[in-house]
């Protein structure tokens, strides 16, 4: 595989919460355009790896390697400057501002205007004020809640609420685009609905890092699959041959007796 | 308007409204002197405040830091204009150069407190900002030896007036047929200021800048994963509201022609806080309202209670000043018993208390 293949590696990534072992030497290989899955059983470590990746949790070893550059540890914004997006598993929206304002937010990081714009208003500030507003809108017509621009974040549906999360993210122009688990509380439905979306972003050149509950639809989406469990990665492969392992299944039922 | 926001500028559609008020701020200097040029101060001082408050509004209502120590930032100002512009150093700066120096200055303060404990969760911020506070009034209470340079308790006295050219602040003066006292002219200009600080508070609040603030306050986590360095920006709060801290410190310095440290004690604090939280904190119109009732109420009470009481019961038995803080310490718990969002909050402060209240 040929570096510029290769949009982020994992090496060897380890994160302990006292005695836990939240994640044991993780590595893996996200290429680039690759629609990628994490799956394991809940408490497996999938949200801790987002975490560490995107810099909220400091990992006690390991580093990853994000197109060509080493990340720094412990600061999230720099990780969303050099292109990693996210969104969290328990939503994390600002939820008295409204669905367009929130996109807008996520703007922040590829616009300029300072104090000074802000107070004199100058052509610059409002062109880029402008323009902000309009990327914004057209997000939220890309996730699909256009008319729900002026609603406060909090009175969406909780679909619309993981749809505005995803505008947010994109909204700073991520390389990889991480998903925790876009369709927990789901119904049928808005879970295609989701798939069809995720499928057009990642057509629209984002890598996407889906950690996802739903096996169906991992299995259906991702072109590769790691499987974690207890923190350690027992398994990558293409989804036909995941499906298969004898340990998935084994960390699978397991999981689910208990 | 089911759960839609719309952005309505202050004045728009209410041209009216804006003549009347114009024409009351205008009339009020003139009606005050009526009662005698103590009322114009009032008046200058409730126009401090107001700039004060919504300097602070800043912090506290944008950005959601608790500052317990804004008047450090007050003192700092005042203390800048006292040494550039009096009998003590000898020195005379003209006041464009020490205003600006002075929200510098105080800018630098609120950097250098600000860069070590912006992380620190908001009541250990509080706690902070308090002991600031506290650490300047100290200071400047005991600068006066091995060098004087503050002159410890007894404060600077003799300070420049505002001047521009031979145009004196101080003096009475007629413009346009008009005779103007001093505090009337200075009333002019706080007005002026006031304005200046709602503009800069009203575009702030509508930016890029204003958006990164309401998203930290909201949720930092979500705002740090947007990309904003929460940090900086913090600061950048911090730093503006300290500015205008500093600003509103060389006009008092001005205005009063003597400072000392008694008057930037803790107290002092916590009345421009209880003006932004008590008015409706983020809200600007609420703020304005917390400034002047909270500066003109305890004088209503000392101009009030005098006749009342000696009417009553001819002699006084309470002494305005301790009813003061009575008053001001009810009203303060009944706002937050019955109106948790402050007297005139803006719609969204109220929303956000009355679900989470649910
Ligand atoms: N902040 C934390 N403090 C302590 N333990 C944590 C923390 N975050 C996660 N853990 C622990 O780490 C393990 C992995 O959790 P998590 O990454 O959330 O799993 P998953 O997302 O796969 O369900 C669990 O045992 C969880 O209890
Ligand atoms: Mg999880």
């Amino acid at each position: 595989m040929s570096a510029h293949q290769v949009l982020l590696e994992a090496h060897e990534v380890a994160k302990h919460f006292g005695g836990v072992k939240a994640l044991h030497d993780v590595s893996l290989t996200i290429r680039r355009g690759e629609i990628y899955g994490l799956i394991g059983p809940n408490g497996a470590g999938k949200t801790t790896f987002f975490n560490c990746l995107t810099g909220l949790y400091r990992n006690e070893s390991g580093h990853f390697v994000f197109d060509g550059v080493k990340l720094a540890a412990d600061a999230p914004h720099k990780a969303a400057e050099i292109g990693i997006a996210r969104t969290f598993q328990n939503i994390r929206l600002f939820g008295n501002m409204t669905a367009i304002e929130n996109v807008m937010v996520g703007r922040h990081l590829r616009t300029r205007a300072g104090v000074f714009g802000a107070i004199s208003r100058n052509a610059a500030t409002r062109a880029e004020e402008a323009a902000i507003a309009r990327r914004a809108e057209e997000l939220l017509h890309y996730v699909g809640i256009q008319e729900r621009a002026h609603d406060y974040a909090r009175h969406l549906s909780y679909g619309d609420q993981r749809r505005l999360e995803i505008a947010r993210a994109l909204a700073t122009e991520p390389k990889l685009l991480a998903l925790d688990e876009p369709a927990a509380g789901m119904n049928g439905t808005e879970t295609e609905a989701l798939r069809l979306l995720v499928e057009g972003i990642c057509r629209d050149g984002v890598t996407v890092l889906l950690i996802e509950h739903d096996v169906k639809l991992v299995m259906g989406l991702c072109g590769r699959v790691a499987v974690l469990d207890y923190g350690e990665k027992i398994c990558e492969d293409v989804p036909a041959v995941v499906q298969k392992d004898p340990r998935v299944i084994e960390a699978y039922l397991g999981g689910s007796v208990a | 308007m089911n759960g839609q926001r719309r952005r309505i500028p202050l004045w728009q559609g209410h041209w009216l409204g804006l003549v009347l008020l114009a024409a009351t701020l205008f009339a009020v200097p003139f009606v005050a002197a009526l009662g005698g040029q103590a009322w114009v101060r009032i008046a200058n001082f409730a126009i401090l405040y107001v700039f004060l408050a919504l300097g602070l509004n800043i912090v506290v209502g944008y950005a959601g830091l608790l500052d317990l120590g804004y008047v450090a930032f007050y003192a700092v100002g005042a203390y800048a204009y006292a040494l550039l512009a009096s009998p003590h150093f000898g020195i005379h700066l003209p006041f464009w150069v020490i205003l600006p120096f002075g929200a510098g200055l105080a800018c630098f303060f609120g950097v250098v407190l600000g860069a070590p404990t912006l992380k620190l969760r908001g009541d250990y911020l509080a706690i902070v900002t308090l002991g600031f506070g506290e650490i300047i009034r100290i200071f400047m209470n005991n600068l006066n030896a091995p060098i004087n340079i503050t002159n410890g308790a007894q404060g600077i006295t003799l300070i420049d007036p505002i001047r521009i050219g031979d145009f004196s602040f101080s003096q009475t003066s007629t413009i346009f047929g008009v005779t103007l006292s001093g505090p009337q002219k200075y009333y002019f200009l706080l007005v002026a200021l006031a304005i200046l600080v709602i503009m800069v508070n009203m575009r702030l609040q509508d930016s890029r800048i204003g958006r990164a603030w309401q998203a930290i306050r909201e949720d930092e986590v979500a705002a740090k994963a947007c990309g904003i360095n929460t940090r900086n920006i913090k600061l950048l709060a911090f730093a503006m509201g300290a500015s205008f801290g500093g600003i509103a410190g060389g006009v008092f310095a001005a205005m009063q022609g003597f400072v000392s440290p008694e008057s930037f004690s803790l107290m002092e604090s916590i009345t421009i806080l209880s003006m932004v939280v008590l008015g409706g904190m983020g809200h600007i119109p609420g703020v304005i309202l917390g400034a002047v009732l909270l500066t003109g109420l305890p004088e209503a009470l000392r101009y009030g209670i005098e006749p009342l009481q000696k009417a009553a019961f001819g002699r006084m038995i309470i002494d305005p000043e301790s009813l003061r803080m009575l008053v001001f310490g009810l009203a303060l718990v009944l706002v937050m018993r019955f109106r948790p969002a402050g007297l005139w909050p803006s719609s969204l402060r109220r929303r956000e208390l009355s679900e989470t209240t649910d």
